[in-house]
Formats: structure tokens, C-alpha cells, sequence
């Protein structure tokens, strides 16, 4: 018998379906990959196993864990069975763990609440929990405070809570999806040795198929809160039927097409860039500490060209990115744009200012949700001394929605009314209206789902086409990267440690932590 | 920890420093001759030139803020122009009066407050909820000198629980004291109550929401248990603001309810003091509150520590 098994399970919230018929099933030692685009409904597949619903939600249909009827149980009894039969990993380590209370306090409580123990031993047995998810006693004390560790280490302490207990089922919901690369491949490992070493059964939610398909024994792939198909993993890949998978996968690994028409003259000429920030002093009087956020960096990109940018979180590239954009002054070196300085005196240089735009990660963050498109697209124009008005205004605003893919008519709207992919176009219509020569985009890509992520990289490929853009393009995600960039710069604690053509750099990586980069981003199998 | 204290100890001692001199220099450029008003309009020249030199305003500028700072600091307030009694005396029986009345209130206000804030965010939406965001609100609109008038005519004239006004001192014993203290504590904690209430309820409603209760819950707690052992701290930070601000108020913004009830609280003293253009005595009453609020920060500051790890860290 099936560890976990839903049949026909549907789900009802307010009057929105959110679920719809779906059937899927986890054996012991088993790991089943949940895969779909933000709003499948796979997270919602979830907390339906553990009844952990919104308010008003209505569940129909059967939800069997180990024998139990989830959706007939009272709330008491599922209580026991959560945390103790089942655990679950989110996707927010920054957050999942309470910001008061120490990591061997909060490992210890899933103990005491399930079991007869007393303080002492749940402690000794948190101490085990954590050694399993390897984080050794000398290093990370029972003492320690999440704000104390890093979000790899964080997801470390709630995996082992989940795990605390040894359950037969474990849930993880895009455990590795806010991790680095490299923190997300240990995180994995971690989830696969654990899974072998209990024999759990494991239902792994993501949005990313080779996450999914580096692990999983079994896929579900989802869309609309229906399962579209699913497989043995990784024949699946060769065997997609339904065309939304078939899309899915095209997607994932989808390449604009695009040729270079690189000039030899450097746009933009970085040199020597050093930024440092002081820290709070530590004693009343004594020196501020200093962190080197970039020391020393230098690179040129040509005009025309698609430069990559990449590092993990903390490696400094977004205070590259600041500078560049001067929004802050560098300690040491020069930042050039086509030969003139982007810090003039201790202002930025309006005048370079206007020449470069930038487009950020969040979709839903970066636009003042008051106004209306119009207003906010235009706003870069405070940067131009003489900004148009009226019909000319009028006229850049259409020709700025309209070469994103938009109609000139939804000026008048406002930023809620948009999904995230078409929010994303608008911060590109916004980057586009005063005619910039640089587009930097900061993880532009990254919050969005993969179709649409193919959508708006080939909608930059063909914006550097039309307009002769440059970019510089920041991210995390290396597979993004390859398929976008002509060149690309491997950053690593402030500062640049591998760069050349793209292809060059993935496929004969020269430095150590470029190969360990590469190594650690998860791969799709090869189709025949 | 430690560090965290010494930082804030010394914060506090620059914000006292710095708020002497400004309430100093305010009292200062205010026009009025204390001795002027004393001797009345046909005091002699020469009378008024001596009375000032008793009353220590003929120095330089520095010298009188010197001996001002340096009398507070030793106990000695100065004498009052009107009543030529010492300040100190006149304020140490005053705050007798304000102070337990402030804790009584704040005491009150935060055992309704709680309860209340805890009872309608666990069951946010319900009648319960509705019946406490709906009582909260009639709570801050009710003036609370029509409030303590009703409490008089109901339970001092009716009911005859209480007396309607007044103030036995503490010399005629304790219970007697805090009964006649109980009227105006309540009238004072019903608006700061029902503030802090919806303070409460918002703040747990907010944490309730976060990332790490769900994780709780599926660690195998109950909502309650969820609430209780992880929401509720977390909460604390901006409800605890509160209570400072309130206890702040108390102490000196009962000057209403002090007139209401007859009590010879330091509210009636620095409106009577300021009537009198008795200086000495609102400059002294002033830096007083000043010092109240400052100190009272600097405990709410010390319990945001206590509360959140993250704090002790940050000097």
C-alpha cells in the first residue's frame, strides 16, 4: 500500500477552484517531484496532505497518509500526525524559523509535543536531529539564534525539525528555490541521504524541472491545480505527451535567438573598483570593522554586447550594480561610460545617468502600486533636462508599451491589474523610454515562471536587436545566463575570478569555483 | 547585553543633559519678572532688586543654569515664588498621588488590553472580535472627563462604592488610598485600554501570519499552542512602544481627571504653577516628566532586548 495517496482530491476557496481531480501517490523511500508554474496548485496539493488550508477552503475527495483519512480527521488528531508522521520544508528559510527562540528550542519543541519527554532529552535528541542534517555541535550550539546563520544553515535547522521525529512522509515545497547554487545542490544531497537513510516517502514541490529531475523517482507535472501528466523520472523526459509539458521543458531550456553585433569600442569601462563598507562599531571606541563588498574589480563591455554577471548572494554584484548605476560613490578605481565618469564630484553624472536603466528582480515590488503605468514609465525622464510633454510624451509612452508587447492603451492602468510577466515588461518599458544605451537588469528574470521567463528573454534579445542595446545581465541562475550572454565575469567575494565568452567559460571553466558553480547547477537529462 | 544597556544609559544621560538646557532656555526668554509678580505692582525698586537677588536670578546666565542643574541633582529644587515652600517637597507629596495613580492605570489597562487583543485576533472575524474592535472603538471616542463624570454618578452617588473625589494620603492606609485612587484609574485605563487593545490585536494578527507559525503548525501545534508559544512574543515589540508612550501620558496628562476627582496630582500642580508664573516650580515639574519619559524609554528599550534576541547584538 501506498505510503501517501490522493485520488480525486479537489479544492475549493471561496468561490475559486483550486484544485481539481488530482490523483497522485508516494510509496516508502520514494521521491515524487510536484511541478508546476506558480498558481498550479502544487503548493496548495500540499498543505491539503497537511491540512494546513487557508480559511474557507473546502476539500473533496481522498487524502490517505499511512492509513489515516486526512480530510475526515479532527483537528486534534491531525495535530499529532503533523510533525510526527509527516514533516514539511518550506521555501523561505529567512523566515520559517522563529526570529526569539534559540534553534535547539525550536528542534526540541516538535519532540515535546509529540512525545513524553522531558526537557533534557528532547534537547540530547535535537542535538542528534542536527548532526543529521549536518550542522556539528562545535559550529552551531543549541544556543544559537536563527538571525545567527546563514539561509542555507537555516533550512538546515528546519529540515531538521521535520525530520526530528522520523517520519514516514516528508514534504518539501521549493526547499531549495531562495538558495544559491552551490547551497541548493548540498540541500539536496542532504534531502536524499535523509530519504535514503529512513526510508521516507518524499513529495518534493518545485518550479524548476532539473531540480526535480536530478531527484525525483516519479514526476507530476501540474497546471490550473489539474496533474497534466506524470512518469517515471527520468524516462518521462523522453516520452511527454501533453503539450504544456512539452512547453515546459522547451521553456527550460530555451535560447533566444540572437547574434552578436559587438563593436570593439568599450561602452563601459570599469576599472579598479573598490567599495567598502563600515560596520557598526563594536566596542565604544574602538575601529569600525570594514567589509570589502568589491575590491578591485575591472571589465569592459563593448557596445552592442551581452555581458553576464555572476555570483552568489553576498559576492558583491549588487553593489557593483549600484555603482555602476551611481547610485553610490566608490572608495578606489573609475567607472566609464563611453569614456565619461557615472560620479562626478560626490553626485552622480545626470548626464551618463540618462544613458543607462536598470530592471530589477521583483515584479511586484519595484512599482509604486498608486500610480497609474503612464506615470510610471515616465519617470526616468526626470533625468533628461528637458523631459517631452504632451503629444510627444504620449508618443513615447505608446512606443515604449508597444515595443515590449503591450498596447498603448494600458497606460491607463494600474500595477495590480498585471500578471508578473507582464510587470516585468512594463520595468523594461520604463528602462526603455528615455532610449538608454545600457540596460542593467538585476536578476530581472528570476521570480518569473520559466514560459515566461523564455517570453522576456527573447523579448531582450529582441530589444538588443532593434535599439542596439548593451547589457549587463546580473543573476544567480547560470542556465539563464548561458543562453543570454556573449561574455560573462564569475564574481566571488568581491572580486572577478574568471571571465571570457560565455561558451568558452561553461563549457572549459578554468577556476576552481567557476567549475564548482557549474558542477553544482542542476542539469535537465539529455533528450534523444 | 551589557553593552546594549551601557549604550542606552548613555543615551539616556545625553537626552537629560540636552533636554535641561532647552526647558532652561525656554523658561528663560518667557517674559514675566518672577519677583515683579510676587511683590505686585507697587513693589519699590530697591525690594524687588533684593527679592531677586534671593531668588538667585541675578547671575549670569550659565550660573543660574549651573545652580539650577546642580540643586535638582542634590535634591534641592529651589523654593516656590508663590508659596515659598521647597519645589522638591511640594512635588515628592504631588507624585505621590500622580505615580501610583499612572501605574494603577497602566496596570488596568494592560489587563484588559491583553486579554482583549489576544481573545479577538485568535478568533479574528468572529462575534468576539467584532464585539472587541467594536467596544475598543467607542473606548478612544469617549472623552474620558465625561467617562469619569458617568463612574462618579454611577458608583460614587448611586451605587456609594466610592467616594466621589478626593484623596485621604497614604498616612490614612493603604486600601483606603488605592479606593480613592480606583475611579480615576479606570477612567484614565479605559482609552489607553482600548487603544492598546487593537494595538495588541493588529501586532499578533501580523505575526500570526508570518512564515515561522506556519512552520509550527506543521511541526504538530495547535493553533492556540502556535499563538501562545510563538506569535505572542514576537508581538510584543510594538505593544510594548505603546505602553511606554501611554505610561508617559498617564503620569502627566491626568490633569483632567485629577480636576474631576479633586486630586492633588502634579497635573493640577504645573497648571497652577503656570497660572502663578511660578517658574521655579514648572521648570522643576517639567524636567521631572522629562525625566519620567526618558526613563521610561529607556525600560521599554531594555525590554525590547529582553524580548528579541536580535537587539542584544546591536549597540
Amino acid at each position: 500500500m501506498s505510503l501517501l495517496s490522493i485520488e480525486g482530491l479537489s479544492l475549493e476557496i471561496g468561490r475559486h477552484t483550486i484544485l481539481r481531480d488530482v490523483s497522485l501517490s508516494v510509496d516508502p523511500g520514494q521521491i515524487v517531484g510536484v511541478i508546476g508554474e506558480s498558481g498550479s496548485g502544487k503548493s496548495m496539493t500540499a498543505f491539503s496532505v497537511m491540512q494546513l488550508l487557508p480559511d474557507g477552503a473546502r476539500a473533496h475527495g481522498s487524502v490517505m497518509l499511512s492509513g489515516h483519512d486526512m480530510l475526515a480527521l479532527p483537528e486534534a488528531q491531525l495535530c499529532r500526525l503533523r510533525g510526527n508522521e509527516v514533516g514539511m520544508v518550506f521555501q523561505e528559510p529567512m523566515t520559517a524559523l522563529n526570529p526569539i527562540r534559540t534553534i535547539g528550542d525550536q528542534v526540541a519543541e516538535t519532540i515535546l509535543i509529540h512525545e513524553r519527554a522531558s526537557k533534557s532529552e528532547a534537547m540530547m535528541r535535537a542535538r542528534e536531529a542536527l548532526n543529521r542534517v549536518e550542522l556539528p555541535e562545535d559550529r552551531f550550539p543549541l544556543t544559537r539564534y536563527p538571525h545567527e546563520l546563514s539561509g542555507g544553515q537555516r533550512q538546515r535547522v528546519v529540515i531538521a525539525m521535520a525530520i526530528a521525529l522520523r517520519p514516514s512522509l516528508l514534504i518539501a515545497d521549493e526547499p531549495t528555490t531562495a538558495l544559491d547554487v552551490t547551497t541548493q545542490a548540498q540541500i539536496l544531497d542532504l534531502l536524499k541521504r535523509l530519504v535514503r537513510e529512513d526510508g521516507m516517502g518524499m513529495l518534493m514541490i518545485s518550479h524548476d524541472l532539473a531540480v526535480v529531475a536530478d531527484m525525483a523517482d516519479e514526476i507530476v507535472i501540474m497546471r490550473h491545480g489539474e496533474v497534466v501528466e506524470r512518469g517515471t523520472c527520468p524516462a518521462i523526459f523522453g516520452q511527454l505527451r501533453h503539450p504544456y509539458s512539452i512547453s515546459l521543458l522547451e521553456a527550460s531550456t530555451h535560447a533566444p535567438d540572437r547574434q552578436a553585433h559587438t563593436e570593439e569600442a568599450p561602452l563601459l569601462r570599469v576599472r579598479d573598483v573598490v567599495r567598502t563598507y563600515t560596520l557598526p562599531r563594536n566596542t565604544l571606541f574602538g575601529a569600525p570593522g570594514r567589509v570589502e563588498a568589491v575590491r578591485g574589480v575591472s571589465f569592459d563591455l563593448k557596445r552592442g554586447e551581452s555581458l553576464g554577471l555572476v555570483g552568489e548572494s553576498g559576492c558583491g554584484k549588487s553593489t557593483l550594480t549600484r555603482a555602476i548605476l551611481g547610485l553610490e560613490e566608490v572608495q578606489d578605481g573609475e567607472i566609464l561610460l563611453d569614456g565619461e565618469p557615472v560620479f562626478t564630484g560626490h553626485a552622480p553624472n545626470r548626464a551618463v545617468r540618462r544613458r543607462m536603466q536598470v530592471v530589477f528582480q521583483d515584479p511586484y515590488g519595484s512599482f509604486n502600486p498608486r500610480h497609474r503605468v503612464d506615470r510610471l514609465i515616465c519617470e526616468p525622464f526626470h533625468l533628461l533636462d528637458a523631459p517631452p510633454r504632451g503629444e510627444a510624451r504620449d508618443a513615447a509612452i505608446a512606443e515604449a508599451l508597444t515595443s515590449v508587447g503591450l498596447a498603448a492603451s494600458d497606460r491607463y492602468k494600474f500595477i495590480h491589474e498585471f500578471s508578473g510577466g507582464q510587470r516585468q515588461r512594463i520595468a523594461i518599458a520604463r528602462a526603455l523610454i528615455i532610449k538608454p544605451e545600457l540596460i542593467l537588469l538585476d536578476e530581472a528574470v528570476s521570480a518569473l515562471d520559466v514560459q515566461v521567463r523564455a517570453q522576456i528573454l527573447d523579448l531582450l534579445a529582441d530589444l538588443g536587436r532593434r535599439f542596439g542595446l548593451s547589457y549587463l545581465f546580473i543573476s544567480h541562475d547560470l542556465s539563464v545566463v548561458r543562453v543570454i550572454t556573449d561574455r560573462c565575469l564569475v564574481m566571488k567575494a568581491g572580486e572577478i575570478v574568471e571571465q571570457g565568452p560565455t561558451e568558452r567559460v561553461f563549457s572549459d571553466p578554468q577556476h576552481p569555483y567557476t567549475r564548482q558553480l557549474i558542477a553544482a547547477a542542476p542539469d535537465l537529462p539529455e533528450i534523444a | 547585553m551589557l553593552r546594549y544597556t551601557l549604550t542606552r544609559l548613555l543615551s539616556l544621560a545625553i537626552s537629560l543633559a540636552v533636554a535641561s538646557v532647552v526647558i532652561f532656555l525656554a523658561i528663560e526668554i518667557l517674559p514675566g519678572d518672577p519677583a515683579a509678580f510676587m511683590l505686585g505692582v507697587n513693589a519699590q525698586e530697591d525690594t524687588l532688586a533684593a527679592l531677586r537677588d534671593q531668588l538667585g536670578l541675578n547671575g549670569t546666565l550659565w550660573e543660574r543654569y549651573v545652580s539650577w542643574v546642580g540643586g535638582m541633582l542634590t535634591g534641592d529644587f529651589g523654593t516656590s515664588y508663590t508659596y515659598r515652600t521647597p519645589v522638591a517637597g511640594m512635588i515628592a507629596d504631588r507624585l505621590w498621588i500622580s505615580l501610583p495613580l499612572a501605574i494603577y492605570a497602566l496596570l488596568l489597562s494592560t489587563l484588559i488590553a491583553f486579554p482583549a487583543g489576544i481573545w479577538a485576533a485568535s478568533r479574528r472575524g468572529s462575534a468576539a472580535d467584532v464585539g472587541v474592535m467594536g467596544t475598543t472603538q467607542l473606548g478612544v471616542a469617549i472623552p474620558n472627563f465625561w467617562f469619569a463624570m458617568l463612574l462618579v454618578v454611577v458608583f460614587a452617588i448611586n451605587l456609594q462604592w466610592f467616594s466621589a473625589g478626593g484623596f485621604p494620603g497614604w498616612d490614612e492606609g493603604f486600601w483606603l488610598s488605592i479606593k480613592s485612587l480606583t475611579l480615576p484609574a479606570i477612567a484614565l485605563a479605559l482609552p489607553q485600554a482600548s487603544i492598546l487593545a487593537r494595538v495588541m490585536r493588529s501586532a499578533l494578527l501580523d505575526t500570526l501570519s508570518e512564515d515561522f507559525v506556519r512552520t509550527a503548525r506543521a511541526k504538530g501545534l495547535s493553533r492556540r499552542q502556535a499563538l501562545w508559544r510563538h506569535a505572542l512574543r514576537n508581538a510584543l515589540i510594538p505593544v510594548l512602544t505603546i505602553i511606554g508612550l501611554q505610561f508617559s501620558f498617564l503620569l502627566a496628562g491626568g490633569i483632567i481627571i485629577e480636576n474631576v476627582f479633586y486630586l492633588p496630582g502634579l497635573g493640577r500642580l504645573i497648571f497652577q504653577a503656570i497660572s502663578a508664573r511660578d517658574m521655579i516650580v514648572v521648570e522643576s515639574v517639567v524636567m521631572l516628566l522629562v525625566f519620567a519619559v526618558i526613563l521610561v524609554n529607556f525600560l521599554v528599550e531594555i525590554a525590547y532586548a529582553l524580548v528579541d534576541p536580535r537587539l542584544r547584538h546591536r549597540a
